[in-house]
């Protein structure tokens, strides 16, 4: 496809560790442990949420950790990345801590946004972390922005904007490939090609073989890597990585992976994957085979049983750290705006004096009370209703609102709140 | 900046010229020696000049748009900005609105102040799954790390002929997302002051110029001082009806008030300026001293109905009669003159609106 692609071919590492130095063998154990920290934390994830203790529905990567590790032992720390929905293996690549993911996933005000954001709204600010996106195809302008902005600074960042085959069919993929060719931005576009958009193939909704093609369209170089392989994606990665730092422009790089779980927590086997086409991908799990390889390289299997127990003891007490922690209080609801105070960023409710709406009512028992004692008052307070009056015809069509109309709305909002 | 003073007074007198002048009064009281000065610009020259302070004064700010290398954007506003900056501050953008909004927000995440124009306030619909999903969403959600100091500038409203897709008034849309702010200036000395807030904020705001604006002469002193976003302005002391509005339709609130005068009918105006976050205080305030309220604007009535549901929910027991919106009919822009006449508030229908705002029964 490209001058990048035959090189990526023949990775330095493909046929073994023979001949590796010191530095890339400690490298290859700090991969196994980034990967085996993804799957874990992620098989964690599963076991919280089928005890209903994460909050909301939870995208897991496993099977894709190859390309997420890959990609970033490619990156400098100080390079920004952005992500997806199915993120938790990005943000743990990035150096996210596992405690904090946790806690965030299920609600806790020590997660990374203090419950807020949730498995699919997570920024790590000091790792140049920009977000985990919940929105398909959201985060593509949001990096290339990060990458004009880098530019605009002169800081040398690049900017790892990872998403699925799925986005590559939204308008903003489009719209930022095109953007950060024509301003030769530094960002590499990495597509993590699981197969699916959600339950839909991509074959079937995609007008090309290969997502990496597009990349024509848009005057940049296309590459298309086994997203299992690390060393293939990591070798990808550095090339489109230099090319973006060097100011040439962007390059996209699409990794062929696979997820071996389903789309979200929410999916109940629907059919949508032949049964045989999960087991020939299994067969490539990127776990087994880097730890084979390790092994191989001469890495004592007593010193990889140590990393297991060292990252299974790290879940172990990310899990405790989550579930130990408490919920944020409400104020950290307030800060909607960049430096509100309190009272600016206080919910419109509050602050009326009218008490059907400035109490928050706690219960439906309670909101009838309310609206018992408020009946007749609200009829003297408004004795004209609420008049809507056309543009042309304010004299004529007066609507008129009864005392019940205009109460209904206003008692909505905080009973809905308060619970 | 022509930096010469300029006649006091003009065809948008009254409160304001009297207000300018005493502020341009205390100024020379404090600092004697200095020559303040007056000038009377345009609502556009107004907007050109706050985006080159602003940009002169702070490196981080950037623009971002169509067409701004030839002409300064399709109503000219950015002039020759390009021109002074160079293409590393004003980019022109590809005909993309999702994609060039979405790549200020990350510009804006990481460092840089963005100014975005959006052609025409139509072409907002494309960008806003940013604007919504993103921009706004960005600080709270993750919990404060981020901030999206981002302005998106768009020519709003219709008086032009221009039809359907180019003359909407949509802020109705925009002040039901928490974490955006919304401005809508209706004059020069607005329109800089607010814009210069806009810029200096760390909020993304959507700033509504009313294109029917851009021609109106106001009057400005040198060094406009940046003007609080979310502080409404009363325009005109009265004591019978409150009428509330903002953008091209205050003009016609302040006209209506006139002609209502010798009738014996005293208006208050008051211009939101800011629509979110709203001034309610001003609103309602004045609510309870008259007792009545009419709320006027060129969009089809959302932005009233949460103004007016403020002061029902307020004012309750203050009212004395009816509570009265001036909205657009619930139709599509037309392009013909007068079918556009039709569907956007005239002069006639804000005075019956207040003949109605004084009935009791």
């Amino acid at each position: 496809m490209t001058e990048l692609d035959s090189r990526v071919e023949g990775t330095e590492f493909a046929d073994g560790a023979a001949g590796m130095d010191g530095a890339e063998a400690r490298a290859f154990v700090e991969y196994y442990r980034s990967m085996l920290r993804i799957r874990l934390c992620e098989e964690r994830i599963g076991w919280l949420f089928s005890r209903s203790l994460t909050m909301g529905t939870a995208h897991l990567s496993i099977g894709q950790e190859a390309s997420a590790v890959g990609v970033l032992a490619a990156a400098a720390p100080t390079d920004y990345v952005v992500s997806t929905h199915r993120g938790h293996g990005h943000l743990l690549a990035k150096g996210a801590s596992p405690a904090m993911l946790l806690a965030e996933i299920c609600g806790r005000a020590t997660g990374y946004c203090r419950g807020k954001g949730g498995s699919q709204h997570i920024g790590v600010r000091e790792i140049g972390f920009l977000g985990t996106n919940g929105i398909t195809g959201g985060g593509l302008p949001v990096a290339t922005g990060a990458a004009l902005s880098s530019k605009m600074r002169g800081s040398g960042q690049v900017v790892l904007c990872f998403f699925g085959d799925g986005a590559a069919n939204q308008g903003t993929f489009h719209e930022s490939l095109n953007m950060a060719s024509v301003w030769k931005l530094p960002i590499v576009y990495v597509c993590e090609n699981n197969g699916y958009a959600m339950w839909t193939a991509a074959r079937t909704v995609t007008s090309v073989a290969s997502i990496a093609e597009r990349a024509a369209s848009y005057g940049m170089p296309g590459v298309r890597v086994d997203g299992m392989d690390l060393l293939a994606v990591r070798g990808a990665a550095r090339e489109a990585i230099a090319r973006a730092r060097s100011g040439a422009g962007p390059v996209l790089l699409e990794t062929m992976t696979y997820r071996f779980c389903g789309h979200s927590k929410s999916e109940n086997g629907r059919g949508y994957r032949p049964s045989e086409e999960i087991a020939q991908w299994e067969q490539t799990d990127p776990l087994p085979g880097w730890r084979g390889r390790l092994l191989a390289a001469g890495v004592p299997a007593a010193e990889i049983a140590g990393i297991e127990a060292e990252i299974e003891a790290e879940i172990e007490e990310a899990t405790a750290f989550a579930l130990n922690s408490p919920y944020a209080e409400q104020e950290a609801l307030l800060d909607v705006y960049a430096g509100a105070t309190a009272a600016a960023a206080a919910p419109a409710w509050v602050e009326t004096e009218n008490p059907v709406v400035s109490q928050p009512v706690a219960s439906a028992a309670a909101t009838l009370a309310v609206l018992a004692t408020e009946a007749t008052d609200r009829s003297e307070v408004i004795p004209a209703g609420l008049p809507l009056v056309p543009a042309r015809n304010a004299v004529g069509a007066v609507a008129h609102a009864t005392a019940r109309d205009v109460r209904q709305p206003a008692v909505a909002v905080p009973a809905g709140e308060g619970e | 900046m022509n930096g010469a003073a300029h006649t006091v007074g003009g065809s948008h007198g009254g409160p304001h010229a009297a207000a300018l002048q005493q502020a341009v009064v205390s100024r020379a009281e404090a600092a004697p020696g200095s020559a303040p000065s007056v000038r009377t610009i345009t609502y556009r020259q107004a907007l050109y000049e706050a985006l080159r302070e602003e940009m002169e004064r702070d490196e981080s700010v950037m623009l971002l748009g169509e067409d701004l290398v030839h002409g300064g954007g399709a109503f000219g506003v950015t002039g020759d900005l390009f021109a002074r900056f160079g293409g590393g501050r004003v980019l022109q953008t590809p005909i993309s609105e999702n994609g060039f909004v979405g790549v200020a927000v990350g510009a804006a995440m990481t460092g840089m102040r963005p100014v975005v124009e959006i052609m025409f306030m139509d072409f907002i619909t494309l960008a806003m799954d940013q604007l919504v999903n993103h921009a706004a969403k960005i600080h709270y959600m993750y919990a404060g790390q981020y901030r999206v100091p981002l302005v998106v500038r768009t020519p709003a409203g219709a008086g032009r002929g221009y039809g359907a897709s180019h003359s909407q008034s949509l802020e109705s849309w925009l002040i039901h997302v928490p974490g955006l702010k919304v401005v809508a200036p209706s004059d020069a000395a607005d329109a800089k002051g607010l814009l210069k807030s806009a810029i200096r904020d760390d909020n993304p705001v959507v700033f509504i110029e009313n294109k029917m604006l851009y021609t109106k002469q106001g009057m400005v002193v040198d060094d406009q001082a940046p003007i609080a976003l979310g502080v409404a302005r009363t325009r005109r002391r009265g004591t019978d009806v409150t009428i509330a509005s903002y953008g091209r339709m205050l003009d016609l609130s302040l006209q209506a008030a006139e002609v209502l005068a010798p009738e014996g009918i005293s208006c208050e105006v008051i211009d939101l300026r800011t629509l979110k976050p709203l001034d309610a205080e001003m609103v309602t305030a004045s609510v309870r001293r008259t007792g009545r309220f009419v709320f006027v604007e060129e969009g089809t009535g959302g932005v009233g109905a949460e103004v007016c549901t403020r002061v029902v929910e307020r004012c309750g027991a203050h009212l004395r009669g009816r509570v009265v919106r001036v909205a657009a009919q619930d139709t599509p822009i037309p392009s013909s003159g007068p079918l556009e006449q039709v569907v956007i508030p005239q002069l006639d229908d804000v005075l019956h609106a207040c003949l109605n705002s004084l009935r009791t029964d």
